[in-house]
């Protein structure tokens, strides 16, 4: 039976009660939102919590999608779920709607945030990948007040982010630019099951030329969120299947994939490749709609 | 800690350590071994119960964190005696063998015919996408699940097994 150490439990009754208690527990405190990163790592003793700080009261304050004329606001404590089934992300960031058809399964999705997610910052994750291409930004809140980083910044490595012992991810703010769109594709053994390899693109055009492209993969390294040297191929140049290939390939050689039961570096190296192509024609394919 | 839930429409109050998973609170503490206790890692969906009318995997939520709220199990599905219309599918077609998996697929594919009443049939697979049968009978689960549809619809004699 897996059965995680001992702790004591208390609930967040509002953002600043949950940073005012993480200011007094210190390092030994957790915030618990979904719970599924953070309750199996429990489970196996991989995490050792002394105090844990329930963040599923704040779904309310917490609990958002919000659309303004440029960009888009995401609660952290919104639900895979309810990001999957939010008109507004699939009109607008349809990359959201690829992405949460394919994380986990229905149940999981019904309990897991979008702010846990990046919060566990797993290299497996596919939301960081997704929330990098589309050039999001993060606000956390401490107790001197919010502060909001890019998620370059955000993502500091495998497990690791920007958020401090006594701060929380409050929300994801997403900017919404003209002429362009996203995709999402994943390769995965099972449903339900991490990636063997993902990708997220943002691409945007200014007439027939690509103005900027944001490419970001998971399961390939633990720096894969955004890859500039894609970026950087695609920006000034028109759209094109040529270009596509172009493109995986440069996001192949930025990888560094492990052989592991998901399969070996040149598989995984391929399916960069391959997924990296397929996200870009999709996504300039969808370029036309809203903004 | 004390914690206090509304399980299958009766509310209760148990002494419980933080870390018991609702799993075990339902099986241990109220004696309700409908639901079951698989894989224990959130992957085959045996434990699967309602929280607040949504499916979740009750070995990954604490008791603790359904305080206050309202958990439905597989015994929750019976009415005044009478079997849900998803129990009699499973029934008539067949839907189990050894029943391992069963609690956490009535309880899945109640919440989807709740919300869906005339599912596909790849709706109705993407919905039990995160539940384990060991015994592989997808296909009569299926089958039971759009049984249960059509008796609801009232077009039951229009497909598969009588009952």
């Amino acid at each position: 039976m897996q059965v995680p150490a001992p702790f004591d439990y208390e609930r967040a009754t509002s953002v600043d009660h949950a940073v005012r208690l993480l200011d007094r527990l210190g390092g030994a405190a957790r915030i618990v939102a979904g719970g599924h990163s953070l309750l199996p790592m429990m489970k196996l003793r991989l995490v050792n919590v002394e105090y844990l700080i329930d963040i599923n009261d704040l779904h309310g304050e917490l609990g958002y999608v919000r659309v303004e004329p440029n960009r888009v606001r995401i609660g952290a404590m919104t639900r895979h779920r309810e990001l999957l089934e939010s008109d507004d992300l699939r009109r607008l960031l349809p990359i959201f709607h690829d992405a949460e058809r394919v994380i986990a399964d229905p149940p999981v999705r019904n309990r897991g945030t979008i702010g846990g997610s990046l919060c566990q910052a797993d290299p497996s994750e596919d939301l960081s990948a997704v929330c990098t291409s589309l050039d999001a930004t993060c606000v956390i809140r401490g107790l001197a007040g919010e502060r909001v980083v890019t998620m370059d910044e955000f993502y500091r490595g495998p497990y690791e982010t920007a958020v401090g012992p006594a701060e929380l991810l409050t929300e994801i703010r997403i900017p919404l630019r003209r002429g362009g769109s996203s995709a999402f594709e994943k390769v995965g053994r099972r449903a339900g099951d991490w990636a063997v390899v993902s990708c997220g693109v943002g691409v945007w055009l200014d007439g027939d030329m690509i103005a900027d492209a944001r490419v970001g993969l998971a399961a390939v390294g633990p720096n894969t969120t955004g890859i500039p040297a894609v970026s950087q191929a695609l920006r000034g140049r028109p759209p094109s299947e040529e270009l596509y290939v172009e493109a995986g390939a440069i996001a192949a050689e930025h990888c560094t994939p492990v052989t592991d039961q998901r399969g070996t570096v040149a598989y995984k190296r391929h399916l960069a490749a391959e997924l990296t192509t397929r996200a870009l024609r999709r996504a300039v394919e969808r370029i036309g709609g809203e903004p | 800690m004390q914690v206090t839930m509304t399980v299958n429409g009766e509310p209760v109050t148990r002494e419980v350590e933080a870390r018991l998973l609702l799993v075990h609170f339902l099986r241990d503490h109220l004696a309700l071994t409908g639901t079951h206790w698989g894989c224990d890692t959130s992957n085959c969906g045996a434990c699967v119960v309602w929280l607040d009318g949504e499916p979740v995997k009750s070995c990954t939520v604490l008791a603790a964190m359904a305080g206050g709220h309202e958990v439905r199990t597989v015994e929750g599905l019976e009415r005044n005696g009478s079997f849900d219309t998803l129990q009699r599918g499973f029934m008539a077609c067949h839907g189990l063998q050894c029943g391992f998996c069963t609690p956490g697929m009535l309880m899945m594919t109640r919440a989807l015919l709740d919300s869906n009443p005339d599912p596909s049939e790849q709706e109705i697979r993407d919905a039990i996408s995160g539940q384990l049968c060991r015994c592989t009978g997808y296909a009569s689960i299926v089958r039971s699940v759009q049984w249960a549809a059509a008796d609801e619809a009232g077009t039951r004699a229009s497909i598969v097994d009588e009952e």
